[in-house]
C-alpha cells in the first residue's frame, strides 16, 4: 500500500532522453521561465492508483474523520458516478483517466515517527523557502499568516497562536474537522454543493487538505491570512478544500498562492473555495496562480479545475475576487459571488495570460438576488503563442433583486497571430430595475505605443512588457502589496519570447 | 422531447405528395435533410444557440401542413423556383447549415419556393416588395423559402413583409439564402407584424463576395413567438455588412434573436446593432456571436446590443460573444440593460407631460436609433409611425390590412 516515493532530480534526468538535442535550446528557455519546476526529495506516503469507495473510506481514515463527512464523500462519489465530463468550455480538455491517478500523498509521513506537528522534514523546509515561503515565524513577512499544503497535506500553519487570541481560527480542513466540528458540518458544502457540477462533486469525495478560516462576529483579522499549495509527487492530483466564514462585521484578507513542478504528463487540480460573508462583512480573496503551464510544444502542465464560490448571506456584505492567472495548461474557473444579502457588493478583477499551448476558459458568474445589490467585473485578458484566452461570466438579476447594478468590462489583447481570444458574456435579467453594463474590446498591442518606446531606447520586448504591466494595472492594482510585486514580475516572465 | 414524431409520419406519409409539388432541384436535398432532422430531433435548450426557445414545444400542437401553390405575381426579379431563369443547383440549400434541425426540416417539408434574382449589374430602383399573408381557416403550418442571389453589381432593396390575417394558430419555418457576388449591394428588411398566436422560426444565411455591401434589418412589431437566426459568412475582401435589429415584445410575446458574423478573410467590416423593449411577461434574448478567422487580419467589427426592461416580469437574456483568432482587428461589443432615466421622465412630467405620454416618448426614442438605419426613407417614415403606434398599444388594429376592409 505504501509507496515509497523517491523522485529528486528526476527533472533534469528526464529532460534529457537521446534524440531531442535538438530541441535543447527551446527546452532551456522553456525551464527558465518557469523556476518553480522543481521537485522536493521526500519520502512521501502515496496511496495506490485509482478510485473507488475503498479510497475515500482509506483518506476518510487517514484524516480520522467522522462518520458524517465519510458519509457526504461517499454520496459526493456515488453521484459523481452518474455524471459525465462538461464538454462545453472552450478548452480542449484531454481525456483525464480518473483510475491512473493517486488520490492522497502526504509528504511528511515518516517512517516511525509518529507526531509530525512537531518536526517538520528540513527537505520541506527548504522548498517551502526557495519559493519564498518562510515556515518559521521569525522569518516571515510581517503580517502574513501562512498555511502551506503540500499534496494533500497541510505542513505547517503559521501565526496561529497569535490568530487564536482573537479568536480568528486559521487552520487546515484536517485540523479544523478534529477541532470544530460544528463549524466545518455547518457551512461545508453549503456554498458549493456537492452535485454542482462534476469538478465540485469529484472533489467533494476526495478532498483533502486546503484551509480554514472562521473570523468571528466584530473582529478585523490583524494580518493577511495566505495558503500556499504545491504539489510535489507525481501522478497525484491535488484536490484542496478552503472554506472561509466571515461573521458579523468582520473582515478578512486572504491570498492564495500555487505551484508545480514541471513533469510531462498533465496533473489534474480539482479544488473548492467556498466563502460566506455575513451581515456588514468583508473578504478580499486574491490569488496568484502560477501552475506549471507545459512546456512550450504543450506537453505537461496542471489541469485547472476549480469550483470558487462566495454567499454574501448578510446585508451590506462585500466580497472582491482578484486573480492573476499565468500558469496551467488548462484553467477552468469561475470565480462566482451570489449576491443574497441586501446591499451587498461584489467584485471580480481578473488578469489572465496564456502563452504557448495553453488555454484558459476563466470568468466569473454575478447572481443577483438581493436588493441594491452591486457587482464590477474587471477582465483582462492576454494572449500569446498558440494559447486560447476565454472570458465567460453571466450576470443573473433574480425577480426581487430590485435595483441590481452591474458593470462588466472585459479586455483583451492578442500578442501574435496564432493565438485566440474570446468573450462569453451572459446576462439574464428578470427586473425591470436593474441596470447591467457590458462593454468588451479585442485588440493587439497599440503600434503607436510600441514606436514611442522603440524612439526612446526600449526593447521592443521590454516595451511589450512595460504595455502589458499598464494594461494589466488596474487589477494588479488590487492586489495587497507583496503579491503585486510577485504578479507584475510574472506577467513580464510569463510572456518572455513572445515578441520578434 | 416527442415533437419530432409527428413530424418524421407526416414526412413518412406524405413525402410523395410533397415531391410531386415540387421541382428536382429540391427534391434532390430532400431525403438527406429529413435524415438529417430525423437524426438531430428538435434542439433541446442544452443546444448553445437555442438556449433561450423552447422549440419542442412550439412544435408541439397538431398543424395542419399548407401545400397550396406559391403565387407569384409577374414580375421583374421575383420567380417562382419551378420558373427560375437561371440554374439554382448551385445555390438551393447550399450556404444553409447543414446541422441545423429547423432548417433540415424546412428542406425536407417546403414544397415551393420564391426567387429573387436580380441580374449582372443591375440596378433596381425601387424596391422589392414580398408580402407574406398568413391566412387559414385551421392551425396551419407553413414553410418558407426564399433564395436570393445578386449577381455581380447587381444592387437592389427587398422588403418581406409578415401578416397573418386570421386569428388562428400559424407556425412558419422559412429559410432564406443570400448569395451577393462581387460588388452586389442588397438592404434586405423583414419586417414582422402577426398575432400572438403566431410561432416564427426564421432562418438568414448571407454569404458576401468580394466588395460587398449587405444590410440585413430585423424588425419584430408584433409577434406570438419569434426565433431569428441569421449567419453571416464575409468571404471576399473588403466586404461590409450591417445587421440592424428592433423587437418590441409585450404580453407573454418572446422574441429570440441569434446572430453570427464570420470574417474568413482580411479587411471586412461588420457592424451590428440590435435593440429591445420587453414589457409586461414578455421574454427577449439576443445572442450575437462575431467569429474571427486565423487570417482574417484588420477586420474591424463594431456589435451594439441595448434593451430596456419596462415591467418587472419582464425577462431579458443576452448573450454578445467575441471568437477572435487573428491578432491584427479592432473588435468590440457592448450590451446593456436598463430602466428608463429617471431624471428624463422627471423633466418631462414636471413640464405637464404625463407619465404614461412620457414612458411611450423615452421608448420611442430609444428604439428611434434602429429606425433611423433604415436607409429607404418611405419606409423609415412609416416604420417611424408604426413604432410609435406600438408603444401606445394602437398597433394591433391592423389599421393597413386590406384584407377585411
Amino acid at each position: 500500500m505504501n509507496e515509497k516515493n523517491k523522485n529528486g532530480k528526476q527533472n533534469e534526468n528526464e529532460e534529457k532522453k537521446p534524440g531531442q538535442d535538438s530541441n535543447e535550446l527551446v527546452r532551456r528557455i522553456a525551464e527558465k521561465k518557469y523556476e518553480f519546476g522543481f521537485t522536493t526529495d521526500v519520502h512521501t506516503e502515496i496511496i495506490d492508483k485509482g478510485l473507488n469507495e475503498d479510497v475515500i473510506r482509506l483518506i476518510s481514515e487517514k484524516k480520522g474523520e467522522p462518520d458524517w463527512l465519510l458519509q457526504f464523500r461517499l454520496e459526493a462519489y456515488r453521484y459523481w458516478l452518474t455524471q459525465t465530463q462538461p464538454t462545453w468550455g472552450h478548452v480542449h480538455l484531454p481525456e483525464i483517466d480518473y483510475q491512473a491517478i493517486s488520490y492522497y500523498a502526504d509528504p511528511t509521513a515518516k517512517k516511525g515517527q509518529g507526531n509530525k506537528e512537531q518536526e517538520i522534514d528540513p527537505e520541506l523546509m527548504k522548498t517551502f523557502d526557495k519559493l519564498g515561503i518562510p515556515l518559521e515565524e521569525r522569518l516571515a513577512l510581517s503580517g502574513t499568516a501562512v498555511d502551506a499544503v503540500m499534496d494533500s497535506v497541510s505542513v505547517k500553519t503559521t501565526f496561529k497562536e497569535k490568530l487564536s487570541e482573537k479568536g480568528i481560527i486559521f487552520c487546515s480542513i484536517s485540523e479544523a474537522v478534529k477541532n470544530h466540528p460544528d463549524l466545518v458540518q455547518k457551512y461545508l458544502g453549503s456554498v458549493v454543493p456537492p452535485k454542482d457540477n462534476y469538478f465540485a462533486a469529484l472533489n467533494s469525495a476526495v478532498f483533502s487538505d486546503g484551509s480554514f478560516v472562521y473570523i468571528p462576529k466584530n473582529t478585523r483579522c490583524p494580518m493577511e491570512l495566505s495558503t500556499y499549495f504545491r504539489i510535489n509527487a507525481r501522478n497525484t492530483g491535488q484536490f484542496e478544500r478552503t472554506l472561509i466564514v466571515c461573521d458579523e462585521g468582520s473582515y478578512v484578507s486572504y491570498l492564495e498562492g500555487c505551484t508545480a513542478p514541471m513533469r510531462d504528463e498533465n496533473q489534474l487540480h480539482a479544488a473548492i473555495v467556498e466563502i460566506v460573508v455575513m451581515d456588514n462583512a468583508e473578504v478580499k480573496y486574491s490569488t496568484v496562480q502560477n501552475w506549471y503551464p507545459g512546456d512550450s510544444e504543450g506537453r505537461g502542465g496542471v489541469l485547472n479545475l476549480v469550483t470558487k464560490r462566495g454567499d454574501l448571506r448578510g446585508v451590506n456584505s462585500k466580497l472582491s475576487w482578484t486573480q492573476v492567472e499565468t500558469g496551467s495548461a488548462i484553467t477552468w474557473k469561475y470565480p462566482s459571488c451570489v449576491l443574497r444579502g441586501d446591499n451587498s457588493q461584489a467584485e471580480f478583477y481578473s488578469v489572465a495570460v496564456t502563452n504557448n499551448h495553453q488555454e484558459a476558459d476563466t470568468g466569473t458568474k454575478m447572481i443577483h438576488l438581493g436588493k441594491n445589490t452591486r457587482s464590477t467585473i474587471i477582465s483582462k485578458g492576454i494572449s500569446a503563442g498558440k494559447s486560447q484566452n476565454s472570458y465567460r461570466g453571466l450576470v443573473r438579476v433574480g425577480k426581487h433583486a430590485d435595483g441590481a447594478r452591474n458593470y462588466s468590462s472585459c479586455d483583451s489583447l492578442l500578442l501574435g497571430s496564432q493565438c485566440g481570444a474570446h468573450t462569453f458574456p451572459y446576462m439574464d435579467i428578470h427586473n425591470n430595475t436593474a441596470t447591467v453594463e457590458h462593454e468588451a474590446t479585442t485588440s493587439k498591442i497599440n503600434e503607436d505605443q510600441l514606436f514611442y518606446c522603440n524612439q526612446r531606447g526600449i526593447s521592443t520586448e521590454e516595451a511589450v512588457g512595460l504595455i502589458v504591466n499598464g494594461y494589466a494595472k488596474d487589477v494588479i492594482n488590487k492586489l495587497p502589496m507583496e503579491f503585486a510585486v510577485e504578479a507584475q514580475k510574472l506577467l513580464s516572465v510569463s510572456l518572455e519570447g513572445t515578441v520578434g | 422531447m416527442t415533437s419530432e414524431l409527428q413530424y418524421i409520419e407526416l414526412y413518412n406519409e406524405a413525402s410523395d405528395l410533397i415531391k410531386s409539388k415540387s421541382c428536382p432541384v429540391m427534391n434532390t436535398v430532400r431525403d438527406e435533410a429529413f435524415a438529417t432532422f430525423q437524426r438531430l430531433g428538435f434542439p433541446s435548450k442544452k443546444v448553445e444557440r437555442y438556449r433561450y426557445t423552447d422549440v419542442d414545444a412550439a412544435f408541439a400542437p397538431n398543424y395542419g401542413i399548407s401545400l397550396s401553390p406559391l403565387t407569384v405575381k409577374p414580375s421583374a426579379y421575383i420567380y417562382n423556383i419551378q420558373e427560375a431563369p437561371i440554374d439554382v443547383t448551385p445555390y438551393y440549400h447550399r450556404i444553409a447549415d447543414h446541422t441545423d434541425a429547423i432548417t433540415a426540416l424546412n428542406t425536407a417539408l417546403v414544397h415551393d419556393a420564391l426567387l429573387v434574382y436580380v441580374p449582372k449589374n443591375t440596378r433596381v430602383e425601387d424596391p422589392i416588395v414580398v408580402d407574406n399573408w398568413l391566412r387559414g381557416t385551421a392551425a396551419t403550418m407553413m414553410n418558407r423559402r426564399v433564395l436570393i442571389v445578386m449577381e455581380q453589381g447587381a444592387d437592389a432593396t427587398l422588403i418581406i413583409n409578415d401578416h397573418a390575417a386570421d386569428k388562428q394558430r400559424f407556425l412558419t419555418t422559412q429559410v432564406i439564402e443570400v448569395f451577393c457576388h462581387d460588388n452586389a449591394r442588397l438592404d434586405l428588411y423583414e419586417i414582422e407584424e402577426t398575432t400572438p398566436l403566431c410561432s416564427r422560426f426564421s432562418n438568414v444565411y448571407i454569404q458576401e463576395g468580394r466588395d460587398c455591401n449587405v444590410k440585413h434589418n430585423s424588425i419584430t412589431l408584433f409577434n406570438g413567438q419569434t426565433r431569428n437566426l441569421c449567419d453571416v459568412y464575409l468571404q471576399g475582401e473588403n466586404s461590409e455588412v450591417t445587421l440592424n435589429g428592433c423587437a418590441i415584445a409585450t404580453g407573454s410575446q418572446r422574441i429570440d434573436n441569434n446572430t453570427l458574423i464570420r470574417h474568413e478573410v482580411p479587411n471586412c467590416t461588420s457592424d451590428e446593432l440590435y435593440k429591445y423593449v420587453v414589457d409586461d411577461k414578455a421574454v427577449g434574448a439576443f445572442a450575437g456571436k462575431i467569429l474571427v478567422e486565423k487570417d482574417a487580419q484588420k477586420t474591424s467589427s463594431h456589435e451594439t446590443n441595448a434593451n430596456l426592461c419596462a415591467s418587472s416580469d419582464a425577462r431579458m437574456y443576452t448573450q454578445p460573444m467575441l471568437e477572435i483568432y487573428a491578432d491584427d482587428v479592432k473588435c468590440a461589443h457592448g450590451s446593456t440593460v436598463g430602466v428608463m432615466d429617471e431624471a428624463a421622465l422627471f423633466y418631462m412630467r414636471q413640464r405637464g407631460i404625463p407619465e404614461a405620454e412620457a414612458r411611450t416618448l423615452l421608448k420611442n426614442a430609444f428604439m428611434g436609433q434602429v429606425i433611423d438605419q433604415i436607409k429607404y426613407e418611405p419606409l423609415r417614415q412609416r416604420l417611424a409611425v408604426k413604432v410609435e403606434k406600438r408603444f401606445r398599444g394602437e398597433l394591433e388594429k391592423c389599421d393597413d390590412c386590406r384584407l377585411c376592409k
